[in-house]
């Protein structure tokens, strides 16, 4: 139900009494309600759905995640057989 | 541009300054009428036959098979990034000839327009299809103007018909298409519809999305005698998906797709990304599939990658005997997805 | 768009979906709740890759689907009355109410908008003062938020022509309600991972554990879902039933605790009828008492709504997971996407309509040698 994408705040400023910024989605720029990301900066990378900006991308974990994938694949081919699936891989999981 | 009043091409530009807007007498058929014909569209259009300004237009005598098509054109805005309704109205009903392989040669052009339309804004479209026309090496040699009341109309309709010669030889449907048929696109896909999109109230986005709006007549005549070409289509409403699957129902064959291989601007993806939109229903206004015996496909790709509308030229698919009538994609990862008619319009979403 | 391409990687997929066939042992019955991710499964054709034991049940998550007939049929009617400028998602446009749906309604000359964000329609409002602007304020925890902030706009503003036809639902009543139902096959969830960009995930490990399920919050790009179906199978195969996070790039165990704020200030939880499946207790939003003015449904009295569900439409079966498409009498005959009895036959991602978009190509002719499809 949630179509939101990633793009990066490029500017902020207050309409209205509402924080507002404008976002660049891999070259469209659109104008975006921050309100709900008070700590957001210029330069993060923000989830946009329906026009508000509802978490920041941790681009830490992005990375790391697509590091992750990277690596499986690699482990595969050095093991040749099957490879062990890993639970959580290094993630707590809450109680 | 659109705002200010051109003079250049006009005889005497007094009795229009007389009227910025338009009113329902220049539809009349009396003195507004041929004024506007005498000081907008003449000087526009420029052309012995249209000169004459008879109730219809003798044409020199043509030799050989005839296409004729038409369209009209509603398009809001009408000035958008990389396009105008003047540019549409010439170069859509001309590449609907060159689909048949015809050459355009000849067009009429109608208008409606609502009373309290500026005359500015009429001049700065006359003046793209004049512009549009010269490009495409067509002549406007007869047209028509009615004026609708203020609220009955949205501004300005334009219809346009065409008449074009298909060489001797040429015989090309959306019947013509055979099992092991390799299916060609000129280029990116969905930069027109979603260039309209970012200008679109509600929707609008900043973005350096230019239409593509193009002739395509010199593209066709370029390609057409290397032989072996057996379908042509402009995906023009409804995109790539639609015009794929009409020609699977005409020609009663399968076509697969592979997704991969479809070139797609990446700001272009990223607008369908951002609405919930997939560019392959997304309209293109200066585009062609081709769909061409596979012995060819190489040949003509070759020869499509020399003209500047069609660079990007790709083979994206092929034609099957199984599953006729359905158009189906190989996914980026492997997967099988059936791209079915869309009933309506491709609008946004926030699912 | 970065951190969204790299997530669509044709090879890792593969990859990914080798993995999980390496694992899987057993048949096992996975639900995603998302609607999102029912479409994306659908769209790039996730199920062909994973092995023939697994099975994705798609959920309710659809708001589109969801949202009660009867409040299809209020739209309409206020849609309906001169001088209404109607705002919606385009989602709603084609949803069938009991006798017509909002495109029809344009057609006899309704002024019915799409917008893309709620704000949108504020601005509507502000620029035709004279004019009596709603929004369908529709969809799950994610859109909530937006939703609530115009409405906070709207009086702040001080706008008196602008009001809000609200439907909010809830995942994890829903969750509760499907694990409850007779029949039930689901053995694992994957939660929608926007909806816990905004709620957070620590409503889930009390749902885990009641009903001894893993619950796997994911993305909705082809390596997210795959690593969230991924996640899901190591855990049953272990016996697992924890909740993890999949989607670490954009969901924390709190949530934006911003928007909660805001959503406690704007609504309130309140029982809800999910179309075709009946009433769900607590299971939605509603504005509080004290955006009552800008509540469309306070605001437009409309009656000689007579709200009718086809007796033919199975659609709350599929939502539950307990009824295939394919299996559903009306399916291919009386309902098409063409003439839809239910809102899963007109969703983009309403399982009926998937079913019958790629049956077509199963049932028609043997797939083609090059293109290897596997039945799920």
């Amino acid at each position: 139900m949630c179509l939101a994408v990633p793009g990066q705040v490029k500017q902020i400023y207050e309409d209205q009494g509402v924080r507002m910024g404008r976002v660049n989605f891999g070259g469209i720029v659109k104008e975006v309600c921050l309100a709900y990301l008070p700590e957001i900066s210029i330069g993060d990378y923000t989830i946009v759905h329906v026009g508000f900006a509802i978490s920041k991308v941790d681009e830490e974990s992005a990375n790391a995640t697509l590091q992750m994938f990277r690596d499986l694949g690699v482990l595969e081919e050095e093991l040749g057989a099957k490879a062990e699936a890993t639970s959580g891989d290094g993630h707590e999981i809450p109680k | 541009m659109k705002d200010e009043l051109n003079f250049e091409n006009w005889v005497c530009p007094l009795p229009l300054r007389d009227y910025p807007s338009i009113v329902i007498g220049h539809g009349g058929g009396g003195q507004l009428s041929n004024e506007l014909v005498a000081h907008l569209f003449l000087p526009a259009f420029q052309n012995s036959v249209l000169q004459n300004l008879g109730d219809s237009s003798v044409l020199p005598e043509t030799a050989g098979r005839l296409a004729f098509s038409t369209d009209s054109y509603v398009v809001r805005p009408l000035f958008f990034p990389g396009g105008s309704i003047g540019d549409l109205a010439v170069n859509g009903t001309v590449n609907d000839l060159a689909m048949s392989g015809a050459r355009a040669l000849y067009l009429s052009a109608a208008f409606i327009l609502e009373e309290g339309f500026p005359i500015a804004t009429l001049a700065g479209v006359v003046d793209r299809m004049a512009a549009a026309a010269r490009r495409a090496g067509v002549v406007i040699v007869t047209g028509d103007t009615k004026v609708v009341e203020k609220g009955h109309g949205d501004g300005c309709y334009i219809n346009t018909a065409g008449i074009g010669m298909i060489p001797a030889g040429v015989d090309i449907g959306p019947a013509g298409a055979r099992p092991g048929d390799v299916v060609i696109v000129s280029g990116t896909i969905g930069d027109h519809g979603m260039a309209i999109m970012s200008v679109r109230e509600g929707l609008e986005f900043d973005t350096v999305i230019q239409s593509d709006c193009a002739p395509l007549g010199a593209l066709v005549a370029d390609i057409l005698p290397l032989g072996g070409v057996h379908v042509l289509r402009d995906p023009t409403r409804g995109g790539v998906a639609s015009s794929l699957n009409e020609i699977a129902a005409s020609s009663r064959v399968g076509v697969i797709l592979d997704e991969r291989k479809i070139p797609v601007e990446p700001e272009v993806q990223a607008a369908c990304d951002l609405l919930g939109m997939d560019p392959i229903y997304v309209a293109n206004e200066g585009k062609l599939l081709a769909i061409v015996d596979a012995g060819s496909a190489d040949a003509i790709l070759e020869r499509m990658r020399r003209h500047p509308v069609a660079s990007r030229a790709a083979i994206i698919g092929s034609i099957t005997q199984h599953h006729p009538g359905l158009l189906v994609t190989k996914t980026a990862i492997g997967g099988t997805r059936v791209v079915p008619m869309q009933l309506g319009e491709q609008l946004p979403r926030i699912c | 768009m970065k951190y969204l391409n790299e997530f669509r990687d044709g090879e890792l997929s593969q990859k990914l979906a080798h993995d999980i066939r390496q694992i899987t042992t057993r048949p096992w019955a996975l639900m995603e709740v998302c609607g999102g991710q029912t479409h994306s499964i659908i769209r790039n054709g996730i199920d062909q890759l994973l092995p023939e034991e697994i099975e994705l049940i798609h959920g309710p998550g659809c708001p589109v689907c969801v949202t009660p007939l009867a409040l299809i049929d209020q739209a309409l009617a206020i849609a309906s009355q001169p001088g209404v400028i109607f705002c919606s998602f385009g989602d709603m446009l084609r949803v069938p109410g009991s006798t017509q749906d909002l495109f029809r309604v344009k057609s006899e000359g309704g002024d019915v908008r799409v917008v893309y964000s709620p704000l949108d329609a504020v601005t509507i409002a502000r620029q035709n003062p004279d004019r009596e602007v709603v929004f369908f304020g529709i969809g799950f925890e994610t859109t909530a938020p937006a939703n609530a902030m115009a409405v906070k706009l709207a009086r702040q503003l001080g706008l008196k022509n602008f009001s809000m036809l609200v439907s909010h639902v809830l995942v994890p009543p829903a969750i509760e309600a499907i694990m409850t139902s007779p029949g039930n096959r689901v053995q694992a969830f994957l939660a929608a991972g926007h909806v816990c960009s905004v709620m957070g995930y620590w409503q889930y490990p009390p749902l885990a554990e009641k009903y001894r399920v893993p619950i796997v919050i994911t993305g909705f790009e082809p390596l997210d879902v795959l690593e969230g179906i991924r996640r899901t199978i190591v855990q049953l195969e272990s016996g697992q039933f924890e909740v993890e996070n999949a989607y670490e790039r954009a969901v924390t165990m709190p949530g934006n605790t911003v928007a909660q704020q805001t959503l406690a200030e704007v609504f309130e939880v309140t029982d809800r009828a999910w179309r075709g499946i009946g009433v769900i207790p607590k299971s939605g939003w509603r504005l509080r008492e004290e955006y009552r003015d800008y509540d469309a449904e306070h605001r437009f009295h409309v009656s000689d709504i007579r709200t009718e569900e086809s007796s033919k439409c199975h659609s709350g079966e599929v939502l539950q997971g307990r009824l295939k498409p394919n299996q559903c009498p009306a399916f291919g005959n009386e309902c098409t996407p063409r003439r839809p009895l239910g809102a899963t036959m007109v969703s983009s991602e309403g399982a009926c309509a998937a079913y019958y978009n790629y049956g077509r190509f199963l049932t028609i002719a043997a797939a083609p040698a090059a293109t290897s499809v596997s039945a799920s």
